[in-house]
């Protein structure tokens, strides 16, 4: 699968754009400011039907207009596919495919997958377990149909348990039948998750620590730890056990809205443990890790965007990457980078289709091809 | 505008369309806009619920409670009165109703005690009561609401039974939803007892 063309009128800093890519390693050179990431994020855009960055449309409008337009053509299983995003103040998104509006943005997720390997990973280091629990998540609902309704209907349970003990807390009193019914809602929806997330995490993790070995250095032993109770005692036991506990709290204390998956470098944690430089390998062995499941998921290669990975790497883990690209495991690649003889140099030798588009503000140009 | 205010409070009323209502009446004789206001303090005065069913009535015991053509055996617990003008409509059933008067929501403020069940309760015993059918929404509080009728009924002698889901009539499988579409191939049933209904 790969992106053919993208056509921008008023996104973010972007007044117009008109580019057409490769099905190879397309970068993006610029100083910092002018919009580099701004145009992977209207590809994320063409994918999600939102930004990575800001969920809220109305603020991806350039400065002192009243819409935007994000269009692009994509080649999936040999066949175009001309995708539609556009967005006016006041209005409703428009999201079109083939221009077909789509009902629901759900229908249209995971069609173009694509993974996304940013700066901004580094919350999912140093952030709370919702932003993991989210990454987790976000790879299991692309694959499995089931796991996101599930996890709808199970974080529903949580709120009306949760309103439940809140009242009786108030009303000082415990109402055992009414509290029996929540668990049994929680149990329906929360095993399924739990089981998922085991499932998926059994199968994720040797990919991960294959990746890491290759661009981190190997005699770091690094690992990702599925934290969860449902581990000790079944989530039913679990759930009568923490009643008093939940009387107290007044919220559910216990269950799959509280799993946790622990970043670990040598058996310590590696928000305080890690270098910056371990750090960043160790989000992109886990983004590109993410890259191959789809990729087994679903049979498709998904595109690949990675925005400023080449700082705070060193010299040997840079080329270990590129290897991988040279070797043609990726499908379509988007790079972003300051820095222009770097991704010059980089790219010098490398047998595959390549542009490199130097952005300005108020332009983007083709400066090589090969 | 006092007017506007109250046609706000109706639902699915908002305040431009209270607006255009209460503009409305104003250009209409006096003698409609009085016999409109009439029917609504009527409304409260002449309906009340029924003390059996807790359905909407005009005497103390409702029209279907006191019928001697009911099937007296059966009782179909449904949400709200809506839902027994839709099964009377289908004329498919012909036992007794009672009405929870909603389901149970903690996020909404309603647990079992502010719905009709102590009196359902009383019913399941009043030794005539063979079955009761759970026709509640299929929603999650619907089926909160299924489990916890369920576990205070069980103490009593009388099945209880809940309303069969799956494909609607006139729908192509494929477009069914997963999770319906996965319960009726779990939940099939003998293929005479899918022929030998009246429509």
């Amino acid at each position: 699968m790969h992106l053919k063309n993208l056509h921008l009128v008023h996104f973010k800093n972007r007044d117009q754009a008109d580019l057409e890519f490769v099905d190879g390693i397309n970068c993006f050179v610029g100083n910092n400011g002018v919009g580099k990431t701004n145009l992977l994020d209207s590809i994320y855009y063409l994918a999600f039907c939102k930004s990575f960055f800001n969920p809220i449309d109305s603020q991806n409008i350039q400065y002192d207009e009243g819409f935007f337009v994000i269009e692009g053509t994509f080649d999936r299983n040999e066949k175009d596919e001309k995708i539609y995003c556009g967005f006016k103040k006041g209005d409703k998104k428009q999201f079109k495919r083939n221009k077909k509006n789509y009902d629901r943005f759900s229908d249209h997720i995971g069609f173009l997958p694509l993974v996304m390997v940013s700066p901004a990973d580094t919350e999912l280091v140093y952030d709370g377990s919702e932003v993991r629990r989210k990454f987790v998540d976000g790879v299991i609902s692309q694959f499995n149909s089931s796991y996101l309704d599930n996890l709808l209907k199970y974080n529903k349970a949580v709120s009306q348990r949760n309103a439940l003990l809140k009242k009786m807390g108030e009303e000082q009193r415990w109402d055992a039948s009414s509290v029996e019914v929540w668990n049994m809602q929680l149990l329906q929806y929360g095993q399924p998750i739990y089981e998922a997330r085991r499932e998926f995490l059994d199968e994720f993790i040797p990919i991960f620590q294959q990746y890491y070995n290759l661009i981190g250095n190997e005699s770091e032993e690094v690992s990702l730890v599925y934290k969860s109770r449902l581990h000790e005692a079944s989530f039913e036991d679990l759930l009568q056990q923490s009643e008093p506990k939940d009387a107290r709290a007044q919220y559910t204390t216990v269950g799959v809205h509280k799993d946790d998956l622990k970043f670990e470098i040598k058996g310590h944690p590696l928000k305080k443990f890690g270098s910056q430089g371990q750090q960043k390998s160790f989000l992109i062995a886990l983004k590109l890790a993410q890259f191959d499941f789809m990729k087994m998921k679903k049979g498709i290669k998904p595109l690949l965007l990675l925005d400023d990975i080449f700082d705070k790497l060193d010299k040997n883990r840079v080329k270990a990457l590129m290897s991988l690209v040279s070797e043609h495991h990726f499908g379509q690649v988007f790079v972003t980078d300051a820095n222009k003889t770097r991704i010059q140099e980089l790219f010098e030798d490398i047998d595959t289709a390549l542009r490199i588009f130097e952005v300005q503000p108020n332009e983007t140009k083709l400066i090589t091809e090969k | 505008m006092e007017a506007v205010e109250q046609f706000n409070t109706l639902p699915g009323i908002g305040k431009k369309t209270a607006l255009r209502l209460a503009v409305h009446m104003l250009g209409r004789e006096k003698e409609e806009v009085e016999a409109f206001s009439r029917a609504f303090s009527k409304l409260k005065e002449n309906v009340t619920f029924c003390k059996e069913c807790g359905n909407i009535s005009d005497r103390e015991i409702c029209d279907i409670c006191s019928s001697s053509r009911r099937n007296r055996s059966v009782i179909c617990v449904v949400e709200d009165l809506r839902d027994v003008l839709a099964i009377e409509n289908t004329q498919q059933y012909d036992g007794l109703y009672h009405v929870l008067g909603g389901h149970i929501s903690p996020m909404d403020g309603i647990g079992p005690g502010d719905l009709n069940i102590d009196n359902l309760l009383t019913r399941a015993q009043n030794g005539e009561t063979e079955e009761i059918v759970l026709a509640l929404s299929t929603t999650m509080e619907g089926d909160s609401t299924n489990f916890y009728l369920y576990k205070k009924l069980q103490p009593f002698s009388v099945n209880v039974s809940t309303i069969a889901r799956g494909v609607a009539i006139g729908d192509e499988l494929e477009y069914t939803d997963e999770v319906t579409l996965g319960r009726s191939i779990v939940n099939r049933m003998p293929y005479e007892s899918s022929i030998s209904r009246k429509e």
